[in-house]
């Protein structure tokens, strides 16, 4: 059914067709109409879940843990201080291979006081273990959701999916809502090897010393691996039954591109009108969005990125005193690689500032003239 | 009931993917842990068994023994699970429990 939905109700209606279990949410700010919606769902009884209200974000996380531990399927979301708060037992949902799925608003840190866009809260919580995706349409927003639960369930760890604020969770988009009975076809219940069970008990997350727990790491990064291939096969067999796919990275007017624009979320929805622009003006140039971030695609970022000859990276984040999080990992990803294109990093639209079409002109404008970057970062758009 | 197996792995390959306790400590002996372990000098035992009582894993076993006419058992330390926290040591009330150093 086509509906025209806002972004949060995309993550609700996501859940609600994913069949989760406990939704266990705080719900004041920086929360936003998800759970909001959530809540309403359960108590009139169009969804069969377990709605928990809980003090705060670290309990709503170590509320969706106990649920995910019995082997529910839990939800929760949260954004920006919100997320920071669950920052402890992020850890420990990553470490107790529980498979959560949680909705993030990327919403900028106070001080001072925003509600608007920026990754900074998502960047973050990059080495915590959770898998994050960024969604660039309130469409991909709900079917990240189910995919996720099914990428989650089969590696063992939990999955951020990740959308800008205002951008996509408050603006309204024309969403195909698919059938309960095919998301079932494609999600099938959870089952879980090792689960908090009174029948056949066992104890969770002992001390485990130096001897074993190197290992259990390791297992982690396997599992993160395993995910690139797993996002990828689960994607095609999404697309069969949905008609709709999504990879690690989507790639758009790459074929013949020189100079390739890389950026996440909406920055990246616009660029597509911008490449539209510039090709008519006969730029050879293409897009390259990285949808997940964690596990990061450096395989495919190489292989995409080979033989160009400029790359920029646009960045909604910063990690003060470098650069952008999106530009580090694509320079480390080709660092290695013979004869690398020149890397451009940008910072735009931090506290919600909007990135338009023109913005987006601006750094094609700089990276077309510049032979080699002449900066370690260019900020964009700062009234200096 | 968990399975009374002991858990050997060799490696990433055969271990679980999380901390997860997977058979009976009946078997699975922690023992290991300790560097003090407590010695009971039974010719100062007056035999209370607060010692007993405030063991907290609890690996202070009663055993059966004629020490006279009123008494018919004695404690004995388990030291398949005995942590060596010292206790029992702290606690007794005539001081019969010494922490000996556990020599590798």
């Amino acid at each position: 059914m086509r509906s025209v939905i806002m972004g949060n109700h995309a993550l609700s209606y996501g859940a609600k067709l994913s069949r989760a279990q406990v939704i266990a949410a705080y719900p004041i700010t920086p929360q936003t109409e998800v759970v909001e919606l959530l809540s309403q769902l359960c108590a009139n009884g169009d969804m069969k879940a377990k709605f928990i209200k809980v003090e705060s974000e670290h309990s709503a996380m170590a509320a969706s843990m106990g649920a995910s531990a019995t082997g529910a399927r839990a939800f929760t979301a949260t954004s920006s201080q919100g997320l920071a708060l669950m920052h402890e037992v992020l850890h420990w949902a990553a470490g107790a291979r529980l498979p959560i799925v949680m909705g993030n608003i990327n919403r900028a840190f106070g001080p001072p006081w925003s509600i608007w866009t920026e990754q900074n809260d998502s960047i973050a919580q990059r080495d915590t273990g959770w898998l994050q995706i960024y969604a660039s349409s309130n469409q991909e927003v709900l079917d990240s959701i189910i995919q996720s639960y099914k990428v989650a369930e089969k590696i063992s760890l939990p999955i951020m999916v990740i959308l800008d604020a205002f951008v996509l969770s408050h603006t309204y988009e024309v969403v195909d809502i698919p059938e309960q009975s095919i998301v079932d076809k494609y999600l099938p219940p959870l089952e879980m090897e090792y689960k908090l069970d009174w029948k056949n008990p066992h104890a969770f997350g002992g001390l485990t010393k130096p001897d074993w727990y190197y290992e259990l790491r390791y297992q982690i990064e396997e599992a993160q691996e395993q995910a690139k291939k797993l996002i990828v096969d689960t994607g095609k067999e999404f697309k069969e039954m949905f008609g709709r796919e999504y990879g690690l990275v989507e790639e758009y007017k790459m074929d013949d591109a020189e100079i390739v624009l890389i950026s996440s979320s909406t920055i990246a929805s616009t660029l597509h009108v911008v490449i539209d622009e510039l090709r008519e003006q006969g730029k050879k140039v293409g897009l390259l969005r990285i949808r997940v971030f964690r596990p990061f695609p450096s395989e495919e970022l190489r292989k995409i990125l080979k033989g160009r000859k400029k790359v920029a990276v646009i960045d909604r984040n910063i990690s003060f005193g470098h650069e952008g999080a999106f530009f580090t990992e694509t320079k480390a990803a080709l660092f290695n690689e013979k004869d690398h294109p020149p890397i451009f990093g940008f910072i735009a639209g931090l506290g919600g500032r909007d990135v338009t079409p023109d913005v987006l002109k601006d750094i094609f404008n700089i990276v077309e003239t510049t032979e080699w970057p002449e900066k370690d970062i260019y900020w964009i758009g700062v009234k200096l | 009931m968990a399975d009374e197996k002991e858990i050997k792995w060799t490696g990433v390959k055969d271990m679980p993917p999380m901390a997860v306790s997977l058979g009976s400590m009946r078997v699975n002996k922690t023992g290991n842990w300790r560097n003090l372990r407590p010695v009971i000098d039974y010719e100062k035992c007056i035999y209370c068994f607060i010692c007993w009582k405030f063991c907290p894993e609890p690996s202070i076993d009663i055993e059966a023994a004629q020490i006279s006419e009123r008494v018919d058992k004695k404690p004995v330390i388990n030291l398949n699970y005995c942590k060596g926290c010292g206790i029992c040591a702290e606690e007794c009330p005539v001081k019969c429990i010494e922490m000996v150093k556990e020599e590798i």
